[in-house]
């Protein structure tokens, strides 16, 4: 990594001049964006960044605390169908998405207090369970899911006089840079610092006086927030709901894309939910060999490179960075 | 009474499945310390190949016969090709749970590739329609085949690691894994026949299972997760706890069914989960072996 000196450089967000003249090129890229893209390669963009929300929460909770959780389907369609909701009963977006975001959060600490309380993987089986159990109660009430018609919920109205699939692309670009800051943020604060002392060593942390259920709890309900907010996005952006689109495959979806992208890094998460959408749309013939190809790539991942995309193309840097020398 | 009785009997044959899913999980858990997210699309790869030897005309018994063999199989190809390098890189316990879970979705998908999505009806030699009386109460042919099956399959492995010299070896393994291996122990070939005794067990329930609910890719997936539960509620780390739980899961989600309401059957699984967390963590019958964070 990068020598630091002090404090203050440690908590910049861009810590060399070079790397501000890249951030701002990404920057530059990506509102220039679509003005050169297809439609569909906008669309495609936009769910990145709904689904990069998501992941971000997902990452703070197996990357950075250590904790395994397989049910966030279950968050994604508790955001979803609450923000849905509140949208049809006529709230405006702001105060549904913020909703979405607390509900699904406060479920997570419902179901993470009997399960953060152990070590080892019982959150995996109990979000695993809660996910199913979720989809099943909105399955099984009509009430809830809005019957078999499913949820039609008004998009989004473009603004600035730009076509629907541009507005809708920057609004969602504004919340993937909102919340990969704010992500940034609770990392180099005291809580990020928390966090990674109890995935590092539990013991140590609480030694030194960590009160691990609740930094675990407030680590899963952070990342549950998260997953609520895409769950509100995502329905803002597609207009319908039905509870199909949160069964155990979703779920995996998300895990996997931590896992690819690389554990523990914010640019990581990123990557990983760029793989596990332009995955299925360029295997769209093939639609059974995708869940092989995550298969595949989860354990070629774990064996060889533990940190994921992001790793290995922090190594290219490296290489290029020190070029004539290895 | 008479209904008592008839969701008492129902609820023992699913829950004797639900007593061998759990068999297979808890007996990997306690020698790998491995939550297996595998065990359902292992079992349901098996059963898939004895579906398709089936349709090739092959006759029950050496279909199934073939089915378990590959379902062991493919559980012991994943112990020596994919987890034990992961273990010489000093993966960690979460990355392993990972990988079952990577496995468990590469046979996802190839079972839809080779198998197809559409759910099909699976030719079995018992059947559920028809019925034998006793007093009041109708017992369906398919239930008590797989409760006497299970059972049997309960005994034998009880048996198996009781009384022979290979059960001994498992269980020392289990114990203490390098106190087995400085033992002169080959510790890598018994935890892979481990692997491959859970995921048999593990087949058993897809093929019993198959003819009651239709064959479809992700058709074990709830009776995984009922069978984590049983798991969970015997207490992970033990194994007559696993079957203990997985009888009293099934009867009391039948009687639940039928009771409370039909749609708070399948949420029971979950609602044990979150009890047994709160109030004993270890599990029925499991040793105290749970740190409290």
């Amino acid at each position: 990594m990068d020598l630091i000196e002090n404090y203050r450089e440690e908590l910049k967000l861009v810590r060399k001049p070079m790397d501000r003249f890249w951030v701002f090129v990404l920057i530059i890229v990506a509102l220039a964006f679509p003005w050169f893209a297809k439609e569909h390669v906008i669309y495609t963009a936009t769910l990145i960044f709904i689904y990069g929300v998501g992941i971000l929460g997902q990452n703070l909770l197996i990357g950075y605390t250590g904790q395994l959780s397989l049910g966030q389907a279950g968050f994604l369609a508790i955001g979803a169908f609450t923000f849905g909701h509140l949208t049809r009963l006529g709230a405006p977006w702001p105060l549904g998405l913020l909703l979405a975001g607390l509900m699904a959060g406060i479920f997570g600490i419902i179901v993470g207090i009997p399960s953060l309380r152990l070590k080892g993987p019982y959150l995996a089986i109990a979000t695993l369970g809660f996910g199913i159990a979720v989809y099943q109660v909105f399955l099984n009430s009509e009430v809830l899911s809005g019957g078999r018609m499913g949820l039609n919920i008004p998009k989004l109205k473009p603004f600035f006089g730009l076509s629907p699939h541009v507005s809708n692309y920057y609004f969602n670009l504004v919340f993937i840079i909102i919340f990969s800051i704010l992500t940034f943020n609770i990392i180099s604060s005291y809580l990020g610092r928390t966090f990674i002392a109890i995935r590092d060593n539990d013991i140590a942390a609480e030694a030194i006086g960590v009160s691990l259920t609740r930094y675990k709890l407030l680590s899963f309900g952070i990342s549950s927030f998260f997953t609520g907010i895409q769950g509100g996005l995502y329905c803002l952006f597609i207009g319908f709901l039905e509870p199909n689109m949160f069964t155990f495959a979703e779920s995996t979806t998300l895990f996997v894309a931590v896992i690819i992208g690389g554990i523990a890094s914010v640019e990581g998460s990123l990557m990983g939910a760029a793989f596990v959408i332009l995955v299925p749309q360029l295997l769209s013939n093939y639609r059974e060999m995708v869940p092989v190809i995550f298969g595949i790539t989860i354990i070629f991942i774990l064996i060889f490179e533990p940190l994921g995309l992001y790793g290995r193309w922090y190594k290219i840097r490296l290489y290029f960075r020190n070029w004539p020398f290895r | 009474m008479t209904l008592f009785l008839q969701n008492l009997i129902a609820g023992l044959s699913t829950g004797s499945i639900y007593a061998l899913v759990a068999l297979g999980i808890a007996l990997i858990y306690r020698s790998t310390r491995i939550l297996n997210f595998a065990h359902g699309d292992i079992a349901t790869g098996g059963t898939y190949m004895a579906f398709i030897l089936l349709g090739m005309g092959w006759s029950f018994s050496p279909a199934f016969f073939i089915a378990l063999l590959f379902g062991s199989l493919l559980a012991m190809s994943f112990y020596f090709i994919i987890l034990v390098p992961a273990q010489r890189r000093d993966a960690s316990p979460l990355g392993q749970i990972t990988l079952t879970l990577g496995f468990g979705l590469i046979l996802q998908g190839l079972v839809s590739y080779f198998g197809g999505t559409e759910p099909q009806s699976f030719p079995f030699p018992l059947s559920d329609i028809e019925t034998y009386q006793l007093g009041e109460i109708y017992l369906n042919q398919l239930s008590v085949g797989t409760f006497i099956i299970s059972i049997f399959g309960c005994i034998l492995f009880y048996l198996l690691i009781q009384k022979t010299k290979l059960g001994l070896a498992m269980r020392a393994t289990s114990e203490n894994l390098q106190a087995a291996q400085t033992l002169g122990l080959p510790t890598r070939f018994i935890l892979a026949v481990s692997w491959g005794m859970a995921s048999l067990l593990g087949v058993v329930a897809g093929l019993f299972l198959a003819p009651a609910l239709l064959l479809e890719p992700f058709f074990m997936l709830e009776p995984f997760l009922k069978g984590f539960s049983a798991a969970i509620l015997g207490g992970l780390n033990s194994l007559p706890g696993a079957i203990a739980g997985g009888i009293i899961l099934g009867v009391s989600e039948a009687l639940a069914g039928t009771y409370i309401s039909i749609a708070f059957k399948n949420t029971m699984a979950f609602i044990i989960i979150i009890i047994v967390l709160l109030v004993r963590p270890e599990g029925l019958l499991g040793k105290k072996f749970v740190e409290r964070v």
